[in-house]
């Protein structure tokens, strides 16, 4: 009954039993792939690929939030309009008010974590759905931000503001041409780092008796990693450097990959979505898991209302309409379960980077939106469907 | 007198366990046969191999009804001949109205409209016949648990019943509502229709059957013609619970110390009808390496009395008094319990007790991750280093911590739980259901895992429908009945008669008498 789930003797069985965890990934790459043959090598030219980073940090910068909150089996469809809202709140506060780019960026925040705490507190402690909160919360906040805005476009943000999006981090050693050493540099130390914590993670298994993957196999794999990483690093530094945005980005992923996996309190929420009642049978307060989880979700809306703003250099009423999809598809797309419990920090951003990638090749390639929506649409099926069939196997 | 069915040789088992073994089951037109044994004795299995549940050919044996052999597909089929069966759960849609529930399957229509003055006329004649007033536009929502009862009844009536089952119709009734519904059965005899009772109340089985027919083990292993002898009790239970002790249990010389925890004028009510008290303020007490065993019927109120001790985890309005260790304490939240020193191994494991997606180490450390973490980071090799130890130490056979804790059989799946509750360090454990639905060479592990627990010095509860597990493993044994206990044995004094008899009278006997039986 059991035999199948045992690992299989040898390296072809190690690669077949987690396929499924490189084959996002692999998707990813086979579609970059796709689009860079098809555009003529258009989509890895480094002013696009600095471009394709900030034109989706902050769905990325949500699929985070969104990810837990899928995990613990609610949803939310509000954070579009959430984003919107809170970059009209910026705004009203630096363009109206003149109030200083720090001060507003934290009020920004709070603004956007009183939202997730006033959704969160119906769901969690009422038992509200959230699919029907949130979609409350969508209309309410795009209502808001239109009406906060007077149906008009406010900018420009003061320089400093902007910079959050259209800036990138300062470089230690000019003059070296059209390259940018810092990045680089930044680049590949971060390639070494996560190869020595991966071998040091692996040895430390070994020493505990625990089943590693082959050693060519994982020598191959760090090989892999290492290039593709100082490869981007590469074409980054051949355009302006490092945006400051990918820095947050990249810290964000951390910190949710770093908690998901490794805190008390991420393993309660993944316990919460995968049988409620035996977790709050063990102890595990699910309520005021579920509330902080929507108050998380706030405050990246709110980051991502800000970046998003930033980007613009304005803010509109329509901002942010539409993002929730883009997010929640994200997120199943990288293999979340709509049942809860199931969802990996890597999967939702490499599905995050999907929908990024297709968006920005099919323009390249002059497809319409009207068709670039319905292919969308597809591969979210597709995918979706792939990784049912594949559990049922 | 003519049969109206005749059941001949069935047989049914469910992988290799023998639920009925050539049972022979005889009804007579206008009978009400009752049909008692104890839990899983097989009364629901025959009733499912009657109604169609189990379809012909998935078990042996044959079944004639009218005088002629009936090969049942589905449930149609049976209702199709008058055969209807009132499940415990009512199958009633809450929020829609008395006529609408009736005539849900097969409304009266014309061209596929439903035409409502015959729906409404109808009805009213059901309920007429079932003796109730209310309007059939009533919602179901607003009937009381016996109403709805008879609103099920008006149902099968409308089905033009020939043979009724119920299968305990008055588990959650009161009194007054008990005696209505079989006031209605004896009135229905009158006009042709032969009734089922499955029961456990044996007053009222004496009441109104004409013969009473003991379920035991998947045999028939009496059957009484009330109207030629005379009903006794005894001879009823003793048929009942009347069987060898076929498990054995591993020894234990209990070294019983101070009270470790004690409840005083426990109070509980129903969390939906919160004027309705389930538990009625009950004393209870374990003392340090005792096992202290809770029998009673599905129903009597043993889970939720557990579960609402559990940090209060169950039920609302509840009110008494616990102490821990001669301590008072105030469990108000389920880690309040287990900090306290509580664990409640539930008797719903897939549902309640594990994450079956989430492998065997997550499911062993959710309730105590503090011990294998700091400052909130948990340290994946101290924790992967416990988990392996009660995998050793319970003998928990899985392919490694890391298996999903959904592929693991039945009696492995409850060594996970235990595990868990075990890795909490607890004063007491309260074990609901601990061998259900487990083979017998782990149910044998697991009472060696029990007699541990208490050597050890903890308090052990243990809430159980078998009884000569009860009577195997604990020290003690605490009868409830409608939530209250209604009888206390020490290991020496109880016996499967005693403790049947003592649910089955419902009396409540004089717990001073008991009490002084208990400690000499």
């Amino acid at each position: 009954m059991t035999d199948k789930t045992v690992a299989l003797p040898g390296h072809t069985g190690f690669i077949k039993n987690n396929l499924r965890s490189y084959g996002m990934l692999l998707s990813l790459f086979a579609i970059m792939l796709f689009f860079q043959v098809m555009t003529d090598g258009t989509l890895l030219q480094p002013l696009n690929l600095t471009n394709l980073v900030l034109q989706n940090s902050y769905i990325v910068i949500m699929a985070l939030g969104m990810l837990l909150i899928i995990v613990t089996g609610h949803i939310d469809l509000s954070v579009g309009s959430v984003a919107g809202f809170v970059g009209a709140v910026a705004a009203v506060l630096m363009v109206r008010y003149h109030v200083a780019y720090p001060l507003a960026f934290i009020a920004c925040l709070l603004v956007g974590a009183l939202i997730g705490a006033a959704q969160g507190y119906w769901i969690a402690y009422f038992k509200i759905p959230s699919f029907i909160v949130t979609l409350a919360g969508m209309l309410v906040f795009k209502g808001l931000a239109l009406a906060i805005l007077a149906g008009q476009s406010v900018g420009p943000f003061p320089p400093t503001f902007q910079k959050l999006s259209s800036g990138f981090i300062p470089e230690l050693f000019p003059g070296a041409g059209t390259l940018y050493p810092t990045s680089l540099l930044i680049g590949a130390v971060l390639a070494v780092a996560l190869v020595y914590t991966s071998a040091k993670s692996r040895a430390r298994q070994a020493s505990h008796g625990i089943e590693v993957e082959p050693f060519g196999f994982f020598v191959a794999k760090s090989a892999v990693l290492f290039a593709v990483i100082v490869f981007f690093a590469g074409l980054i530094a051949s355009h302006r450097g490092l945006p400051n945005v990918l820095v947050i980005m990249t810290a964000l992923i951390a910190l949710y990959g770093f908690v998901t996996t490794r805190t008390v309190i991420g393993r309660h929420i993944y316990a919460i979505g995968g049988n409620a009642r035996a977790a709050s049978l063990s102890g595990i307060k699910t309520e005021r898991l579920t509330f902080l989880t929507f108050v998380n979700m706030g405050v990246l809306a709110a980051l991502a209302g800000l970046v998003f703003a930033a980007r613009l250099n304005t803010a509109t009423p329509k901002a942010g309409a539409g993002f929730e999809l883009d997010v929640i598809a994200a997120c199943f797309i990288g293999g979340a379960s709509a049942y809860g419990g199931v969802g990996k920090v890597g999967g939702a951003v490499i599905g995050a980077m999907i929908m990024g990638v297709m968006n920005n090749g099919m323009s390249i390639l002059g497809i319409g939106i009207d068709y670039q929506q319905v292919i969308k649409g597809l591969v979210l099926l597709g995918a979706v469907c792939l990784d049912v069939y594949n559990q049922r196997r | 007198m003519t049969a109206i069915l005749e059941m001949r040789g069935v047989s049914k088992s469910f992988a290799g366990v023998q639920a009925l073994r050539d049972v022979n089951f005889t009804v007579e037109v206008g009978q009400i046969h009752a049909l008692v044994g104890e839990n899983g004795a097989g009364k629901s299995t025959l009733m499912k191999v009657l109604s169609g549940v189990y379809p012909y050919g998935d078990y042996e044996g044959s079944i004639i009804f009218d005088g002629e052999e009936r090969r049942f597909r589905d449930v149609n089929d049976s209702e199709a001949l008058g055969i209807i069966i009132i499940h415990q759960e009512l199958a009633l849609i809450p929020l829609m109205s008395i006529a609408e529930n009736i005539f849900l399957s097969h409304p009266p229509s014309r061209l596929g409209v439903i035409d409502r003055d015959t729906v409404y006329r109808r009805t009213q004649e059901l309920l007429a016949q079932v003796g109730l007033t209310e309007m059939p536009d009533t919602l179901v929502t607003d009937l009381g648990v016996g109403k709805q009862q008879l609103v099920e009844i008006a149902k099968a009536l409308s089905k033009r019943v020939r043979l009724l089952i119920l299968d305990e119709p008055t588990a959650s009734l009161n009194e007054n509502d008990s005696a209505a519904l079989l006031d209605r059965l004896l009135a229905f005899r009158t006009q042709g229709i032969a009734s089922i009772l499955i029961s456990h109340k044996l007053s009222e089985v004496a009441r109104v059957a004409d013969r009473i027919t003991v379920l035991r083990d998947g045999r028939t292993v009496d059957s009484i013609d009330c109207r030629a002898e005379p009903v006794e009790e005894d001879r009823i239970i003793r048929s009942m619970v009347n069987r060898d002790l076929a498990h054995r249990f591993p020894q234990r010389t209990a070294t019983i110390g101070q009270p470790v925890f004690a409840v005083q004028d426990w109070t509980v009510h129903h969390p939906l009808h919160r004027d309705r008290r389930v538990i009625k303020g009950v004393d209870f007490e374990v003392r340090r390496g005792e096992v202290v065993g809770i029998a009673g019927l599905m129903g009597a109120g043993r889970t939720e009395f557990a579960m609402s001790l559990f940090g209060r985890a169950w039920g609302e309005r509840i009110s008494g008094r616990i102490w821990l260790d001669r301590r008072e304490v105030n469990l108000s939240s389920v880690a309040a319990a287990i900090d306290a020193g509580l664990a409640y191994v539930t008797e719903d494991r897939k549902q309640l007790g594990l994450i079956l997606d989430a492998d065997v180490r997550k499911n062993i450390t959710l309730a105590s991750l503090d011990r294998v973490a700091r400052q909130g980071m948990i340290d994946d090799m101290s924790e992967l280093r416990v988990a392996s130890e009660y995998r050793n130490r319970m003998r928990i056979r899985c392919s490694d911590v890391y298996q999903e804790t959904g592929q693991l059989s039945g009696g492995n799946q409850q060594k996970v739980v235990l595990s868990k509750w075990l890795m909490t360090d607890p004063k007491v454990l309260i074990l609901d259901e601990p061998t259900r639905g487990i083979d017998v060479g782990a149910k044998y592990e697991i009472y060696c895992i029990i007699n541990e627990l208490a050597e050890a010095g903890k308090g052990v509860v243990m809430i159980s429908s078998e009884m000569p597990e009860l009577l195997g493993v604990c020290d003690r044994i605490c009868v409830m009945n409608d939530g209250a206990f209604v009888g206390e044995f020490t290991a020496a004094e109880a016996t499967q008669e005693r403790i049947m008899r003592a649910i089955m009278r419902n009396k409540k006997i004089d717990k001073k008498v008991l009490q002084g039986d208990l400690r000499p």
